[in-house]
């Protein structure tokens, strides 16, 4: 299989390698498929009684949240610096800061974590109403997405990425990069879903 | 290039667990196939019914319906068309013309070694392959298979049993297409060979592309409304149940607040352009077809190009045509029923086209051939029938009637699925190295024609006639049914004899791969680069010499040349 061409190298004439097209294609289809819930989201705010999204949208928890944006924002940043480490050759940096992300996306989960559990304590479910019925949907698939980048995060923390980078550093670098790309996504999502949620 | 002789695959990895994008298009075929045959048998039974309601249904009756006696209830009615539906679009047809034209094509055509991601490429066939035996497993699960149609309309499919294994199937289904096609994307983009530039793409090759940008964009809201549905079955949201719903004679204890229509918004929202990746890759093969047969270039090439491009950014706003019923509103109406009429005239743009392309040209009518001519009627029919459908004024008398049923399956039935024999029959020597016979083909041909218009063409007589398309007894306790209901026998007959003209075409392929191997590299004398593969193209490198493309597709009967065709890869 290693005579499939542009797996690293651009192909001149349309500047992209595989992946990297590969991933951008990806997106495009998780746009449309957060797009489908946003739009039933304003489907359904227009549907329901008036003042009902407002009501139920004031018990969730703006601080928790805020400090979630703040956490996933970090996430991002440290991607980049991960990857822009294994440019400079700086495989030390690179394991720091993919590190500090995978922190990050952990501490997104606890907090995740607590805010539901204080839902569910106070009877509040899914079922309760059509706003917590989208709150759940929303949020739950997101944290699914910061779970499967998770899984991939760890895998190039691993020992895996030690030997990636003495066998092929191009490579690992496109990898990081293309992994970046899906992270960079995660967080625009929750950047969407953070004011439609808690603070409209 | 002799990479994959220093190792013996052992038939595990070589058959089954293989990323080499012919044994998955293979892979895909055989399985697309036999969901094409499984699809076709629940209709057979439900044909019986409507032409006999409420007889025992012979041999088979005892067995399923035991409960009551060998009787089809209406529930079980209702399970069958779902499942039909579900089985025809999602397990056969699109898995077929994408999964295994797409797949084996695809790389061949623009003279690649593989698929750009071949581990993907497996992992879309896996998933495919699970998401058939979810839905194939559901039939033998207590609650039974989904009986809420392909279309799965809320609130009854919130509460009718076995939809959460539909949904969960579904998933799977559609996480196969959008790897599928998101591969089929990033190959065509960048694995084309040298001097294949993009008006040197084979027509095929653009259908797929198109196709793949319409499965890329268009499933991802199904799979967002399959979610919510789910949720509303199993976390008790009520994204798409009222306020104040009653089902069977209580009110249902639920929030509320939703909205039906947002499922319909979100399912035609895939659904509409669902329609155009079943026909455009049938075209792209009618199109490859015609050009070889008739020993001229393809009339118009470029407009063909533009027309499917516009075809497929104008199938994401016209979906509402299908939700004239519902009472939306005038303007809305008016909106979907112009962009409706629009995208008429890029169809009939590739018809006439295909027509053109005809004229003057010396025709050879070999089987692939009878199959690609006899597919432009259809989908004439198919195509014209639709437009009464996209007018608001007469979709509203004609939409609950079998009108309906007739005009999507001319598209779809004559039309997809006799472009995608016609594929078989062509490339069929390509990927075996045997040529199927013509006499056991052409006696597969003449019968399923005849058959495919005895049983669609009497649905117009009775959707005409407003016969209802929901009525599990085939419309006999309605008065005003009574002049056309005699159709149903005729149908249900033409019906079984298109299921018998199949066993030519099963026998024919049985005989051809036990015969001996021409091994003919271009039997139909073809231009496009896959010919000038060894057939079948060697394992993991397709070429036996480096693929360089000096000129376009369709260099056929070039004056001055000695030979009437011309390799793209020959000077």
């Amino acid at each position: 299989m290693s005579n499939i061409p542009y797996i690293l190298e651009d192909r001149p004439d349309t500047g992209l390698n595989n992946s990297k097209l590969g991933i951008w294609i990806f997106l495009a289809s998780e746009v449309m498929l957060f797009g489908g819930l946003f739009s039933a989201y304003v489907f359904l705010r227009i549907a329901a009684p008036e003042g009902d999204f407002d009501k139920w949208g004031s018990k969730l928890n703006v601080p928790m949240a805020t400090f979630n944006t703040m956490v996933l924002i970090t996430s991002s940043v440290t991607m980049v610096m991960s990857w822009a480490s294994l440019k400079l050759q700086q495989f030390d940096k690179y394991k720091m800061y993919l590190g500090i992300t995978i922190l990050c996306a952990l501490a997104f989960l606890v907090v995740k974590y607590f805010e539901y559990t204080s839902k569910f304590e106070a009877n509040v479910y899914p079922s309760s109403s059509t706003f917590m019925g989208i709150y759940f949907t929303l949020t739950g698939l997101h944290v699914l997405h910061i779970i499967g980048g998770l899984f991939v995060l760890i895998y190039f923390w691993t020992k895996q990425a030690d030997k990636m980078w003495e066998e092929n550093q191009d490579l690992l670098a496109n990898r990081i990069e293309i992994t970046g790309l899906y992270w960079h996504f995660v967080d625009l999502v929750w950047i969407f879903l953070f004011p439609i949620l808690y603070l409209l | 290039m002799s990479d994959s002789h220093h190792h013996e695959e052992t038939f595990f990895q070589k058959y089954i667990w293989s990323v080499d994008h012919k044994v998955i298009g293979i892979q895909y075929g055989i399985t697309s196939l036999l969901f094409l045959l499984f699809g076709f048998s629940l209709m057979a039974v439900m044909r019986y019914q409507l032409a006999y309601p409420e007889q025992v249904i012979p041999y088979i009756g005892n067995w399923f319906f035991s409960e009551s006696g060998g009787v089809m209830l209406p529930e079980n009615y209702n399970t069958l068309g779902a499942m039909h539906g579900t089985i025809m679009i999602f397990l056969g047809v699109v898995p077929l013309a994408v999964g295994a034209f797409g797949n084996y094509l695809v790389p061949l055509q623009i003279g690649a070694p593989d698929m750009a991601f071949p581990k993907l490429n497996a992992a879309s066939y896996w998933s495919y392959f699970v998401g058939g035996v979810i839905m194939t497993a559901s039939f033998f699960t207590p609650e039974g298979a989904a009986r809420s149609g392909w279309t799965s309309y809320p609130p009854l499919s919130i509460f009718e049993s076995g939809q959460t294994m539909w949904l969960l199937g579904m998933v799977f289904l559609i996480t196969s297409s959008l790897l599928g096609s998101m591969n089929i994307i990033v190959t065509i983009v960048q694995l084309r060979a040298p001097g294949l530039t993009w008006f040197r793409l084979p027509f095929f090759i653009w259908s797929q592309l198109v196709t793949s940008f319409l499965l890329i964009l268009a499933f991802p809201p199904l799979e967002a409304a399959a979610v919510l549905q789910l949720m509303d079955r199993l976390a008790g949201t009520s994204f798409f149940l009222p306020s104040g719903l009653v089902y069977a004679g209580s009110g249902v204890e639920a929030y509320g607040s939703g909205s039906p229509l947002l499922w319909q918004h979100l399912f035609w929202f895939l659904a509409h352009p669902e329609v155009y990746v079943l026909i455009l890759p049938a075209i792209g093969i009618v199109g490859e077809i015609l050009a070889n047969n008739t020993r001229k270039p393809l009339w118009g090439y470029k407009s063909l190009i533009y027309a499917i491009g516009f075809l497929g950014f104008m199938s994401f706003i016209v979906w509402a045509h299908h939700m004239f019923l519902t009472g939306m509103g005038q303007s809305m109406s008016a909106f979907f029923q112009l962009t409706t009429m629009i995208i008429s005239i890029p169809s009939v743009v590739v018809l006439t086209a295909f027509f053109i392309s005809l004229w003057g040209g010396s025709i050879r009518f070999n089987t692939p051939m009878l199959f690609a001519l006899s597919f432009l009627p259809m989908f004439g029919i198919g195509g014209l029938t639709g437009l009464p459908l996209g007018v608001a004024a007469s979709d509203i008398f004609l939409h609950d009637t079998y009108y309906v049923i007739g005009h999507f399956h001319y598209v779809v039935a004559p039309g997809t699925l006799f472009a995608l024999f016609a594929g078989i029959y062509y490339w069929f020597p390509k990927v075996t190295g045997k040529k199927l016979s013509e006499s056991l083909g052409k006696l597969h041909f003449y019968p399923s024609f005849l058959a495919m218009n005895g049983v669609f063409m009497p649905m117009f007589i009775q959707g005409l006639a407003g016969l209802s398309r929901r009525m599990y007894d085939g419309g006999q306790q309605y008065a005003h049914a009574s002049d056309v209901v005699h159709w149903n026998e005729f149908m249900t007959i033409s019906a079984f004899i298109l299921g018998l003209a199949q066993i030519p075409f099963i026998l024919n392929i049985f005989i051809t791969l036990s015969s001996k191997k021409s091994e003919e590299r271009n039997p139909w004398k073809s231009t496009t680069i896959e010919w000038s593969a060894p057939s079948p193209p060697l394992p993991h490198v397709n070429f036996d010499s480096a693929v360089e493309v000096y000129h376009g597709p369709y260099e056929y009967s070039v004056p001055g040349k000695e030979k009437d065709f011309c390799i793209q890869t020959v000077k």
